[in-house]
């Protein structure tokens, strides 16, 4: 198909052509005035499915969804202003955990740009920062290549957001499609090889290790499932620790012994002593976030660093390292196994012996603990139970954001990448119900879902009506404490427990709501009745909000106070309030 | 709880600590819509500073447009400039010249001075001294089209103060590297 280029057609036409070459199976999107011929496009073809959502933002989830559960680029098409607007939050998210997504959006003619019009907004203006790239089509003969273009951009190097605005008239006018295959990009080529010494120090580094830690992240997810494979060939070949942040967790199975847990400010005690006390620390694929580092003057204080990243802008960019390897991970760690086994290196056995004996001695403090009760739900109890009951089946998992979403990282574990949704690096309270119709339309036999909280669920509630229409079976796990949780945690331990505007007042009845959308509804108020409710929402082949009472002021622990060390970790049960109310500096306050 | 003592600050990134310098970025690009937009936007959404721009197209058929920009930071916010110019699409490539050492910079300036009696006579003959080429003249004004290194025109002009300056136009900094070799794009 590709590469007739004589083919006259109208833009709208050229865009589900290009869609269609592209391999796009699903668009998330809503219409209006601005993308009328495009909806016309799309009713009188078949190859591409649109799947109609209930607010843009609710698109341009689900498309991230669609894309991290599939490594494919999520694809959306909105409305010019308000569309567009809308999808903003989703650009960002998208941007921020470097998810591939290309979005279409409808603009007024061009003769009418800068008049004001009717939806009218400066779309490109306004998505520039929050996007990799945006283009705006004005001349229909650049339209397909921009769109191929576009595809090339999101996915390629550091994956990310692009948007195509394509005015109205644009989309009626008569122009020349090209195909993907005629597309080269004039800048764009980013560097996937590593260099070469680069690796060889590199193995040098790991090799002399004493007590190495992998610090891995999301580039490993977004590098493909090689990287994942060749992650755990690597970690066997060496014997070391493995820890991850919270977008890389299932690069690497939670069941294994080298697995550590999640590092970071509600990571486990065991993987952030092991970063603090490290003397070689490989990252792979992650970015030092502020969540990771904690204060950053005394991070890791005594280790090298080597940093495995595809961008070159986040070297140095948090953290000084040693030793930047610029490159895709699965490149980089391919070239790194071919030359450890070249080299035949051997680990410092006795070192590392010595330090897994100290890993351990932090792991028995048994960081995640809680104390379980009898009467009420414990959120933590929640996530165990619903772990245990759907361990073995083909779960996907999203999550809203705040603590059900730090405990669902910490208590559901994960075997396999592209099994975890959450977003990381924005924050968006709303991801998780609508990333759940992305991820079931990409999986529909899959148990898909959702781990939310009582105030995130509600900001894009409204998605469950997408989820009835197409009958996607996700469900909507809703740990309700009838708090903004982390909002309510971060007052009572910086300010003097004041709960300003953080108690969910006029909660909706959440199964009378599933019940109004003509989803099912469930309840669990009582651990007792928890796994029976729990067994029969994984039986409904249709979607479900759980509504699951948990304690209403359990605190999300272990946490690295704000503006302090790895080494400085408040564990859970132990900390009296006292204390994790000096935990907190005066400059500790001021940061978030 | 702490299992090892306070760490000494082997990784101290806090840029107060260290000296802010001034370097001259050179910058290819695709002379697409939004082009500048997009590198002013990096600049002022993560608090970069601008000494200085310069642009324009400077190869019509290929549609590449050079950007020169002299900005101000530590080294590590320098050298962040550079990577995050480096990785937007339409970038072709990006110099540090300061790095690189040894170039060329040049800025022109169009100055215009009105007066009459002495003080004219004596803005002509500094002008003359600055190699100032007088483009536009009437019996009470001049303007002055003049070329050189930043502390050169700003010298004029304070000169120029009590001569009765009217008005400054500045094109920014234009920069290129001495030898044979050209920036690769």
């Amino acid at each position: 198909m590709a590469g007739r280029s004589d083919e006259q057609m109208t833009g709208a036409e050229i865009i589900l052509k290009a869609l269609a070459d592209q391999g796009v199976e699903h668009i998330f999107g809503y219409p209006g005035g601005a993308v009328l011929p495009i909806y016309d496009e799309i009713f009188q073809q078949d190859k591409v499915k649109h799947i109609l959502v209930r607010h843009e933002q609710g698109a341009t989830h689900a498309a991230e969804g669609y894309a991290r559960s599939t490594g494919k680029p999520g694809v959306v098409l909105v409305t010019s202003g308000p569309g567009a607007t809308n999808a903003v939050t989703g650009l960002t998210d998208a941007l921020m955990d470097s998810i591939p997504l290309v979005c279409i959006t409808g603009q007024v003619p061009t003769h009418l740009i800068g008049n004001d019009a009717f939806q009218e907004c400066d779309t490109v203006g306004i998505t520039r920062p929050c996007t990799k790239h945006n283009y705006l089509v004005k001349n229909v003969n650049d339209l397909a290549r921009i769109l191929h273009e576009a595809f090339y951009v999101a996915t390629n190097g550091r994956p990310g957001p692009v948007v195509v605005d394509v005015p109205k008239d644009v989309q009626f006018a008569k122009g020349t499609y090209v195909g993907p295959s005629n597309i080269q990009h004039k800048t764009y080529r980013p560097k996937v090889k590593p260099d070469q010494n680069a690796v060889r120090a590199a193995i040098d580094m790991i090799a002399g290790a004493k007590r190495p830690i992998f610090y891995t992240g999301g580039g490993v997810i977004n590098s493909g499932p090689a990287a994942s494979k060749l992650l755990r060939e690597f970690v066997k070949l060496t014997g070391f620790p493995v820890t991850s942040t919270l977008m890389g967790l299932g690069a690497f199975p939670a069941s294994d012994k080298r697995w550590v847990g999640m590092l970071g400010m509600h990571g486990t005690y065991e993987a952030n002593m092991a970063m603090h006390g490290c003397d070689v620390m490989i990252n792979i694929g992650a970015r030092f976030d502020d969540r990771i580092t904690g204060r950053v003057d005394a991070f890791s204080p005594h280790s090298r660093k080597i940093h495995v990243d595809i961008d070159p802008s986040s070297v140095n960019k948090n953290v000084r390292v040693d030793l930047p390897v610029i490159g895709d991970c699965a490149h980089v760690l391919e070239d790194f196994i071919r030359v450890w086994k070249a080299k035949q290196n051997q680990v410092d056995k006795a070192a590392l012996a010595q330090w897994w004996k100290q890993i351990d001695q932090w792991r028995a403090k048994d960081s995640l603990k809680y104390k379980p009760r009898k009467e009420v739900i414990m959120p933590q109890y929640a996530i165990e139970r619903l772990y245990a009951l759907t361990r073995g089946k083909d779960v996907y998992i999203t999550t809203e954001v705040g603590q059900h979403q730090m405990w669902a990282a910490q208590f559901f574990k994960f075997e396999e990448p592209n099994r975890w949704m959450t977003s990381g690096g924005l924050g968006t309270m709303g991801y998780g119900l609508p990333a759940t119709i992305g991820v079931q339309m990409a999986h529909p036999k899959s148990l898909v879902i959702d781990i939310a909280g009582d105030a995130s669920v509600l900001m894009t509630m409204q998605e469950i009506s997408t989820a009835v229409q197409y009958r996607l079976p996700v469900k909507i796990f809703i740990l309700n404490n009838q708090y903004m949780g982390m909002v309510r945690q971060w007052q009572q331990l910086l300010h003097g427990n004041r709960l300003s505007e953080s108690y969910s007042e006029a909660l909706p009845d959440f199964v009378k709501l599933a019940e109004a959308y003509g989803a099912v509804g469930m309840r669990a108020e009582k651990p007792a009745e928890l796994d029976g409710a729990i067994k029969a929402m994984i039986e409904v082949n249709w979607p479900v909000i759980f509504d699951c009472r948990v304690a209403s002021l359990a605190n999300c622990f272990p946490m690295i106070p704000s503006g302090k060390a790895h080494n400085e970790m408040l564990l859970g049960e132990d900390v009296p309030d006292e204390e994790i109310e000096k935990a907190i500096g005066a400059e500790g306050k001021v940061l978030v | 709880m702490n299992m090892q003592a306070q760490p000494a600050s082997a990784y101290f990134l806090d840029d107060r600590k260290q000296a802010i310098e001034t370097h001259t970025l050179c910058i290819v690009v695709d002379n697409e819509p939004g082009v500048l937009a997009r590198v002013i936007g990096l600049f002022s959404g993560r608090g970069y500073n601008i000494d200085s721009l310069t642009v324009s197209e400077t190869e019509h058929e290929a549609h590449v447009s050079r950007i020169t920009i002299v900005t101000s930071g530590t080294r590590n916010v320098i050298e962040q400039i550079r990577t995050q110019l480096d990785r937007m699409v339409p970038v072709h490539s990006v110099a540090d010249l300061t790095v690189q050492g040894n170039a060329i910079e040049r800025e022109l300036a169009l100055i215009k001075v009105a007066g009459k009696g002495e003080k004219r006579m004596e803005a002509l003959r500094l002008a003359d001294a600055f190699r100032a080429r007088v483009i536009d003249a009437t019996t009470e004004s001049f303007v002055f089209e003049l070329t050189g290194k930043t502390s050169k025109v700003d010298q004029f002009i304070s000169l120029m103060q009590p001569l009765g300056l009217v008005e400054v136009s500045r094109t920014g900094i234009a920069a290129i590297s001495r030898g044979p070799e050209g920036m690769k794009i």
